[in-house]
Formats: C-alpha cells, sequence, structure tokens
C-alpha cells in the first residue's frame, strides 16, 4: 500500500486544506475558544477539580446534577448561537448600496444555518431536557429517573452532537442550507462538501440522546409517581413534561428516519430526494416537517408548565382551571401532529390540503387561547409578588399573544402566499421561542435555581436581564415584522433598496439590547453567587411553593425524599402547609440508589469519533470508533454493581442537620 | 442634556414616520388584484384576532395592576382557593373558538378563490376577465441563480425581466433547474415554489403601470440574494413594442445554449432571445436537455410498458395532483 492509499483509508477526505486558517473571523474565534478553554482546563487542574468533576458530576446519574449539565451546556451554546445572530444583524444592517458586508455569502450562509441548528437542538432543548430532569422527579416525589444510566448516556450523546457542531468552525465547514438543510440543495449534487454531514450526524448522535431521554422520563412519570398522586394531581409542569416527551418519542424518529434516507443518498446513491432517477424532494420537506412542527409543542409545552406554576405561586393562588389547562394541554399535543403542511402552503397542494392544514392550526389557538385565560384567572383576586419569575411570565403574556396573533395570520394560507419565508415569518417563530420558549426557561431558572444550589438569584441584575431581553426583544424583531410587509424576504445576504436599512439597524441595536440582557443574566449567577450567604435559602420553600419539590431542602439531598409523601391534593405541598404535616424526623431505612458510572461519557466519545469518522469519510476509523461503541455498550451490560444503599445513619445525620437548619431559622 | 432632550422628543417623530413608511409597505399597496385580496385577508383576520387579543393585553396589565401585593384595596378580595368557574371556563373557550370559526371560513372560501392554480375570475374588484379572455402564459425557470422565462404565445424567452400587458391575466408554468426557489412578486400575487422536475402554476393579473421587483423568496444557494428581476406592467402596445425588442436584439437559444445559461452565475444581466428551440421549455421541466437524456415524462411512459419498470417513478409531476 503506498503513502497516499494509507492516508485516505485513515483520514477520509480530510486534509490540513480543512483547517479554515485563511479565514480571519474562524482564526479569531478559533484563539478565542483556545484561550477560554485553556484557561478553563488550567483553573480546574490548578484546584485539583478534576477529580472532583468526574466523581460528582460527569459520572454522576443523579437526575438533579444531569439536569444541571444539560443547563450549562444550553447556556454555553446559547453564546455560540447568540455570536451568531449578533453578525447576521450586523451583516444585514450594514450590507446596503453596493457594500458587501463583512460576512460572503460562503460563511453567511453556514452562519444562519448553525445559528437555526444550535438554538433549536443544542440551546432550547438542552435548556428544556434539563428543567424537566431536574424538576420533574422531586415534583413527583421520586428519588430519581425510571433509568438514570440512560439519562447520563442520553446527555452525554446531546453533547456529543454539539461537539460535533463546534467541531465544523474549525475542522472544515458547517452546511449551508438552511437549518432544515432541504434537497436538492442539502443533497450530494449542489453541497458535495462535508457541512451537511456535520448536520446529519450531529443531529443523528444528539437525537440519540433526545429520543432516549423522552423515554426515561415518560417512563417516570408514568411508574414513579409517589403514592396517591393520580393523573389529575399532578403538577401542571409535570403534565406538560410528560406531553413533551410523549411528542419526542414519536416525532424524533421521524427526524432519523429522514435523515438516514438523506445520508443514504449521500453516502450510497440512493434517489429519496434527489432530482430525477424517481426521488422526490417534496417527501423530505413533508417528513421533516412531520418532525418539525412538534418540535415547535416540544419546545414550547414544558414552558407552559413553567408559567403555570410560576403563576399560581406568585399569585398566591391554586391555579385557575387545572383540568382545562390540563385538557389544553393533551388537545394541543394531539394536534400538534396534523398541521405539518402548514410551513409549506407555498409548495402547490390543493386549496382543499391548504385549507385543511390552514384551520388544524388556527383550531392550535383555542386550548393556546384557554392556557391564556387560565393564567389571567390565576391572577385575579390573588396577591401577586413581582419577583423575577413573575416579570418574566407578565413579559411572556404580553408578548406571546402577539407571536400567537402573526401565527394565526400566517396560517391562512393566501396570506401565507405573501408572508411566508419572508422576515415577518422569521420575526413571528422567534415571537413565539424567545417570547415562549426563552422567557420560559428564564422564569424557570430564576424560579428553580434556589432549589438547585441553595441561594436564590440576584434580583436586581435578574431585573436588568428581563428588561433588556424584553426591550431588546420588541426592537429586534418589530422591524422584522415591518420588512416583512415591505416584501422582504428571509437569509438575503445583501440589499439593494437603500429604504429597507434603518429598520436593519433597529433591529441591530435590539439585538445589542438582547446581548446586555445576556450579559446581565451572567452577571447575575456571578453576583448571586458571591452574595450567596445573604441570599441564602434555608427552608427550601423560598417562594412558598405548592409542589412537591419545595417540601425537600434547597438543594435537595441525593435521596431527594427520606420518605416517600403521600398525596392528597394536587397541590401537594401547599396541601401539606395547611394540614400542618409534620416533617417525619425517626425511623429512617437506608435508601436504595443506583451507582455513577462512566459508561455513557465513554459511549458518547465513541458516537462523536463515529460521526466526525463518517463526515470525513474515514470509514476504518468510523466502524473501529462503531465496534467500540458496541462493545462497550455489551461490557456495560454485564456491570452488576449498579446500585448501592444510602445507610440509615447517614441518611439520618442528613435529615437532622436539616431538622436543626430549620430549627435555627425560624 | 438639552440637546438629549431635544432628540428624545423627536423620537416619536422619528416612530411615527417609519411607521408611515411602513403602512406603504408593498404588501399593503399592491399592484394587482391577487395581492390585494391576500392582503385584505391578512387586515381582516388581524382585525377578527384582535377582538380577543385587546381583551387579553388589557387584563394583563389590569390585573397585574389591581392586584398587586402592595394594593391593599384590594386584598378584601383575595381567594386563595377559588380556581373554577364552569361560566368562566366555558367562555374561555368558546371565545377563542368563536373568532376560530369565523377565521376558518374566511380562511376555507379564500384559500380556494385565491389559489393559485385557479384561472382568474376577475381583473379587479369591479371588472371581471371577459370571456373568451387568454391569458398570457409565461413559463418560469428557476436557474442558478437568475430568471428564465419564456413567452411561447410570442416565441421569445428573456432573462431577469420580465414584461406584461397591463390588466391582463398571466398564467405562470413554474419549475426549476437544481434546486428549489419561489417565484414571487410581491405587488402582484402571493408567491409558488420553483421545483426542479416538477410544474407548479399561479395566476396574476397587474392593475397598475409600472416596474415591480420580483425575487426568489426561498434559499438557493450562494446567489441567491441577486437573484431578483423586474416586471415591467405596461400598455398594449408598450408591450408589443418590449416583444419586438426581444426579437430583435435577442439571438436565438438553443438547447446548447441554455445548458451554459444553466451554469451558476451571479448577477447575470438582463438579456433577451428573440427565438427558442421548440420544446425546450418541456425539456427543462423533464430535465432532458442535454443530448442522450431520458425525458421523465418519457420514462414514465417506458414504464408502463414495461413490467420490470420500478413502480412509484415520479413524473415530471404536478404537485398539485
Amino acid at each position: 500500500m503506498n503513502m497516499p492509499d494509507a492516508e485516505k483509508l485513515i483520514f477520509g477526505r480530510l486534509t490540513l486544506e480543512a483547517i479554515p486558517y485563511h479565514e480571519p473571523i474562524l482564526l479569531a474565534t478559533f484563539a478565542g475558544v483556545a484561550i477560554i478553554g485553556a484557561v478553563l482546563l488550567g483553573l480546574i487542574t490548578k484546584y485539583k477539580l478534576w477529580g472532583y468533576l468526574w466523581r460528582e458530576w460527569f459520572t454522576s446519574i443523579d437526575h438533579k446534577k444531569i439536569g444541571i449539565m444539560y443547563m450549562v451546556f444550553g447556556v454555553v451554546m446559547l453564546l455560540r448561537g447568540f455570536a451568531d445572530a449578533l453578525m447576521m444583524r450586523a451583516q444585514q444592517a450594514m450590507a446596503f448600496n453596493g457594500n458587501p458586508g463583512f460576512l460572503p455569502p460562503h460563511h453567511y450562509d453556514q452562519i444562519f444555518t448553525a445559528h437555526g441548528v444550535i438554538m433549536i437542538f443544542f440551546v432550547a432543548m438542552p435548556l428544556v431536557t434539563g428543567l424537566m430532569n431536574f424538576i420533574m422527579p422531586l415534583q413527583i416525589g421520586a428519588r430519581d429517573v425510571a433509568f438514570p444510566f440512560l439519562n447520563n448516556f442520553s446527555f452525554w450523546m446531546t453533547v456529543a452532537g454539539g461537539v460535533l457542531v463546534m467541531a465544523s468552525l474549525f475542522v472544515g465547514e458547517f452546511a449551508r442550507t438552511g437549518w432544515l438543510a432541504y434537497p436538492p440543495l442539502a443533497g450530494l449534487e449542489a453541497s458535495p462538501d462535508v457541512g451537511v454531514d456535520y448536520y446529519i450526524w450531529s443531529l443523528q448522535v444528539a437525537g440519540v440522546g433526545t429520543t432516549l431521554s423522552g423515554i426515561n422520563l415518560i417512563a417516570t412519570i408514568v411508574k414513579m409517581r409517589a403514592p396517591g398522586m393520580t393523573m389529575m394531581k399532578m403538577p401542571i409542569f409535570t403534565w406538560t413534561s410528560l406531553c413533551t416527551n410523549v411528542l419526542i418519542v414519536a416525532a424524533f424518529p421521524v427526524l432519523t428516519a429522514v435523515l438516514v434516507l438523506l445520508s443514504l443518498d449521500r453516502y450510497v446513491g440512493t434517489n429519496f430526494f434527489t432530482n430525477g432517477m424517481g426521488g422526490n424532494p417534496m417527501m423530505y420537506v413533508n417528513l421533516i416537517w412531520i418532525w418539525g412542527h412538534p418540535e415547535v409543542y416540544i419546545l414550547v409545552l414544558p414552558v407552559f408548565g413553567v408559567f403555570s406554576e410560576v403563576v399560581s405561586t406568585f399569585s398566591r393562588k391554586r391555579l385557575f382551571g387545572y383540568a382545562s389547562m390540563v385538557y389544553a394541554t393533551v388537545v394541543i399535543t394531539v394536534l400538534s401532529y396534523l398541521v405539518w403542511l402548514h410551513h409549506f402552503f407555498t409548495m402547490g397542494s390543493g386549496a382543499s390540503v391548504n385549507s385543511f392544514f390552514g384551520i388544524t392550526t388556527m383550531i392550535i389557538s383555542i386550548p393556546t387561547g384557554a392556557k391564556m385565560f387560565n393564567w389571567l384567572f390565576t391572577m385575579y383576586r390573588g396577591r401577586i409578588q413581582f419577583e423575577v419569575p413573575m416579570l418574566w411570565t407578565m413579559g411572556f403574556m404580553f408578548t406571546f399573544v402577539i407571536g400567537g396573533m402573526t401565527g394565526v395570520m400566517l396560517a391562512i394560507p393566501p396570506a401565507d402566499f405573501l408572508l411566508h419565508n419572508s422576515l415577518f415569518l422569521v420575526a413571528h417563530f422567534h415571537n413565539v421561542i424567545i417570547g415562549g420558549v426563552i422567557f420560559g426557561l428564564f422564569a424557570g431558572i430564576n424560579y428553580w435555581f434556589p432549589k438547585a444550589f441553595g441561594y436564590k438569584l440576584d434580583p436586581f441584575w435578574g431585573k436588568c436581564s428581563f428588561w433588556f431581553w424584553l426591550v431588546g426583544f420588541w426592537f429586534a424583531f418589530m422591524p422584522l415584522y415591518i420588512l416583512g410587509f415591505m416584501g422582504v424576504t428571509r437569509r438575503m445576504n445583501h440589499f439593494e433598496d437603500p429604504s429597507l436599512q434603518i429598520w436593519f439597524q433597529i433591529a441591530a441595536f435590539g439585538a445589542v439590547l438582547i446581548a446586555l440582557g445576556i450579559g446581565s443574566f451572567l452577571v447575575q449567577l456571578w453576583v448571586s453567587y458571591k452574595r450567596r450567604e445573604e441570599l441564602r435559602d434555608v427552608t427550601g420553600d423560598p417562594w412558598h411553593g405548592r409542589t412537591l419539590e419545595w417540601s425537600t431542602s434547597s438543594p435537595p439531598p441525593a435521596y431527594n425524599f427520606a420518605f416517600t409523601p403521600i398525596i392528597h391534593e394536587a397541590d401537594a405541598w401547599w396541601d401539606m402547609k395547611e394540614r400542618n404535616q409534620r416533617r417525619r424526623t425517626e425511623g429512617y431505612l437506608p435508601i436504595h440508589m443506583p451507582k455513577n458510572t462512566s459508561a455513557g461519557i465513554y459511549l458518547a466519545a465513541f458516537a462523536f469519533v463515529v460521526g466526525f469518522a463518517m463526515i470525513w469519510h474515514m470509514f476504518l476509523i468510523a466502524g473501529l470508533a462503531f465496534l467500540g461503541l458496541l462493545v462497550t455498550a455489551i461490557g456495560h451490560t454485564f456491570n452488576y454493581k449498579r446500585d448501592f444503599h444510602i445507610p440509615a445513619d447517614e441518611v439520618a445525620r442528613t435529615e437532622t442537620a436539616r431538622t436543626e437548619a430549620l430549627a435555627a431559622h425560624v | 442634556m438639552r440637546m438629549f432632550m431635544k432628540t428624545l422628543r423627536g423620537l416619536p417623530v422619528l416612530a411615527l414616520a417609519l411607521l408611515l413608511s411602513g403602512c406603504d409597505a408593498v404588501l399593503f399597496s399592491p399592484a394587482g388584484d391577487v395581492a390585494r385580496q391576500q392582503r385584505d385577508l391578512i387586515i381582516i383576520s388581524v382585525v377578527l384576532m384582535l377582538i380577543i387579543i385587546i381583551p387579553v393585553i388589557v387584563m394583563t396589565f389590569v390585573f397585574a395592576w389591581k392586584y398587586r401585593e402592595s394594593n391593599k384595596a384590594a386584598h378584601h378580595e383575595y381567594d386563595p382557593e377559588w380556581n373554577h368557574s364552569t361560566v368562566l371556563e366555558l367562555l374561555i373557550w368558546a371565545a377563542p373558538l368563536l373568532i376560530i370559526i369565523a377565521l376558518g371560513a374566511v380562511t376555507w372560501t379564500s384559500t380556494h378563490k385565491l389559489d393559485p392554480y385557479r384561472p382568474l375570475e376577475r381583473v379587479d374588484n369591479v371588472r371581471s376577465v371577459a370571456p373568451n379572455t387568454k391569458p398570457l402564459v409565461v413559463e418560469v425557470v428557476a436557474l442558478d441563480w437568475k430568471w428564465l422565462f419564456f413567452y411561447p404565445e410570442q416565441g421569445i424567452a428573456t432573462v431577469n425581466e420580465m414584461a406584461a400587458p397591463v390588466d391582463r391575466p398571466i398564467e405562470f408554468h413554474i419549475t426549476a433547474s437544481t434546486v428549489m426557489n419561489a417565484f414571487f412578486v410581491p405587488s402582484m400575487a402571493g408567491m409558488i415554489y420553483a421545483m426542479p422536475g416538477m410544474e407548479t402554476k399561479l395566476h396574476g393579473v397587474m392593475n397598475k403601470t409600472g416596474n415591480f421587483e420580483g425575487i426568489s423568496a426561498n434559499y438557493s444557494g450562494a446567489g441567491f440574494s441577486d437573484m431578483r428581476f423586474t416586471l415591467h406592467s405596461v400598455s398594449d402596445a408598450d408591450f408589443d413594442a418590449w416583444v419586438a425588442k426581444a426579437k430583435a436584439d435577442g439571438g436565438h437559444l438553443a438547447r446548447a445554449d441554455y445548458i451554459k445559461l444553466e451554469k451558476p452565475s451571479e448577477k447575470e444581466p438582463v438579456h433577451y432571445y428573440g427565438t427558442v428551440d421548440p420544446g425546450l421549455y418541456n425539456a427543462i421541466l423533464n430535465q432532458c436537455v442535454a443530448a442522450g437524456q431520458m425525458c421523465m415524462s418519457d420514462m414514465v411512459k417506458h414504464e408502463q410498458h414495461d413490467d420490470h419498470g420500478m413502480a412509484g417513478m415520479a413524473p415530471a409531476g404536478h404537485p398539485h395532483e
């Protein structure tokens, strides 16, 4: 075997030219990431944290720690996704009058693709999953999720997918197709390079994690609720988590399948979505949206749950219309599968098909509207405290209804013919995703942070963050609505009509405000950490909460509940407080818990190598890594040391410490 | 400081001016009857929805203000257990339902009336299309990254420019060479996708003369941003003159020329072809312009005679069917 052959066998199509050292923006980014990374690694080494991180976090199967890791990952990826957003806003604000801007199409087109992919798959998804992971088992009185190891594995698969996307910055390039990679543009003829392959493999690897986590959380909710907690006594956040995970389990396999078909087209020359040979790209568009529309509800349902918890807690009142809230959630879950075609009314379906999907789409606004009224009437006759989570909720209620309205406008096919693919559309979905999902996540983070870390977040910086985000959102996206009315389409690299420029400049200003909002959030985390003794929550129930998670200490012990609680009412903890139920302080038993394992990290690392090697056609390495993955997975099934007992006296020690802390506090 | 206050006072004026300029946005001042009806739908739907949205926003602020904790006056109303009211719950489901029933009816009728495949019945809100009117047929091909227009009736073809007589219905047949685009003249009618190997249709009409912008409204790769053309909406006489100019200025568009034209290029200047190889548009649609390629339409015929043919091969399709 001569040298080039050996090189090809090992490195596939990866050569040194794949490193974009001639692109100054990427080089600077790389330098930045490298420096920050080196500092971080240096600090971890200096403070000898490696062992701690490995033992207590990376290999942890504690749902609370995994939940927190999901959140950290989501926030880190938010910074990347938002950097993309700032670059796009800057490019569009300057690229007028023959000025090409600073991003040529080759680079710009990757940025808008990466922005969409990262924000949905690696920001919103991990943040939502993290929240469900952390909160839901506490809300149902469980000690962990149904499959703790699977939970750890799911998390690391999500990270592996995210790392693949990040790798595309520095080795090769990302897709230039838009975030859903429609063929024929994503096919081999129009996109022969590695960009689309990065897209495919990062989503496939992360998708495994998402699907498994969905199964895991459904099993947890169905099987592990505390005695007495019937379905109609579950907290609303748990209900919305259940519906979201049902959606995940039913929708993500469709994404997996459609990406497999696209990979077959690209790797082995099949013709599912090609122009000739009987291929049909319209099939891809249908399939990807059969996943894509439920995905929207996967993101938004859990935050509807967050808002429900926050509104009733801070109005000091039971949630209005619990039953209709549950039915509304279930109706949305079902209907979300019947609307996918509204993403492409313009593909030439007949009028009856288009009207059907337009009307089903509008019908979704009925349960959503009912939810909105339920929140309103929860506030009615309440005693509302405007703590930071409640501010986010108010911002949401005001912003989201506008997004809902523009969504229904887009659901009318003939109106959509004018507005489709325009900046109006871009404004609409940012209106619901920022105004809904992101606001909800910040409400949730501010609400449950004390539960996770034992101290509240600093309210001043929380308010700064909120107001910058809210005002920034309106500045950034109202101009886009107007530009949509001016017939401006999305994904444009530069413009001819100079009268549009002012709008893009206003939008760019809005993006800067949002950047300040993100900055304030980071400052909030830092300041709160510094002031943690002042902000300390000793009671475990800093907001006078209503659901079970507030009955535990902050942060909760590894086993969550020393005694499995018995549930009588929907707002279980509120009910216990009303009945003056005493906390049981004796008779502790050993607690059976799952044991940490590093198998998840190894499996995900192998999956990363498989993905990376497939992208670069290093088939030998891909095969070996896949073999490694299989062997590790099978090997792990022979690991019989998966559980241990927390001794009764250790439980007693922990609980007595809490008893003393509570007594000292009062 | 005074300067600052002055600028601050100027802000509402600036905002108003900007909003007004937003109002003569192209979607709100269309030049064609179809786009005008589509705009009316946008307005009707907003008005219908505001019936719910405005009360919700008002209630949000009123409730938030009135029931704030510091408002001692409202404390006597505080009722921590109040969580159900059958009347209210019926109302909160019924109110959006009624609006959606109204909107749904509007949607059903307008979607059928404004189906892009349906030949026009009216020229504008007062004139209907005279019987026996033949629409102007334009065959559109989205190329990487320019637009090619065939005028079968006139026998010409143009790149990145089209013209149409005012008030004459236009029937577009639309396809693409390699990737998806969307054919969109915002002032005339809504967009429809242009897809390779498939034909979509669009009916439109211009009611005003002038030069209007056409774009691709579906991202299609590196040269997408410059994939624009001008639609000249002109009088009958001017249209004839435009056709004559195309005939006089333009050369012949043979299959070989098309294969060259089809290659990716950006910012392609406007040019005309006085004559066109017969059947070229159909060959493009069926992806058999180059010598030796089998047309997709023939492939289907071929299969129908061949028991071993691959079932399910898509013909040059009409997504509509």
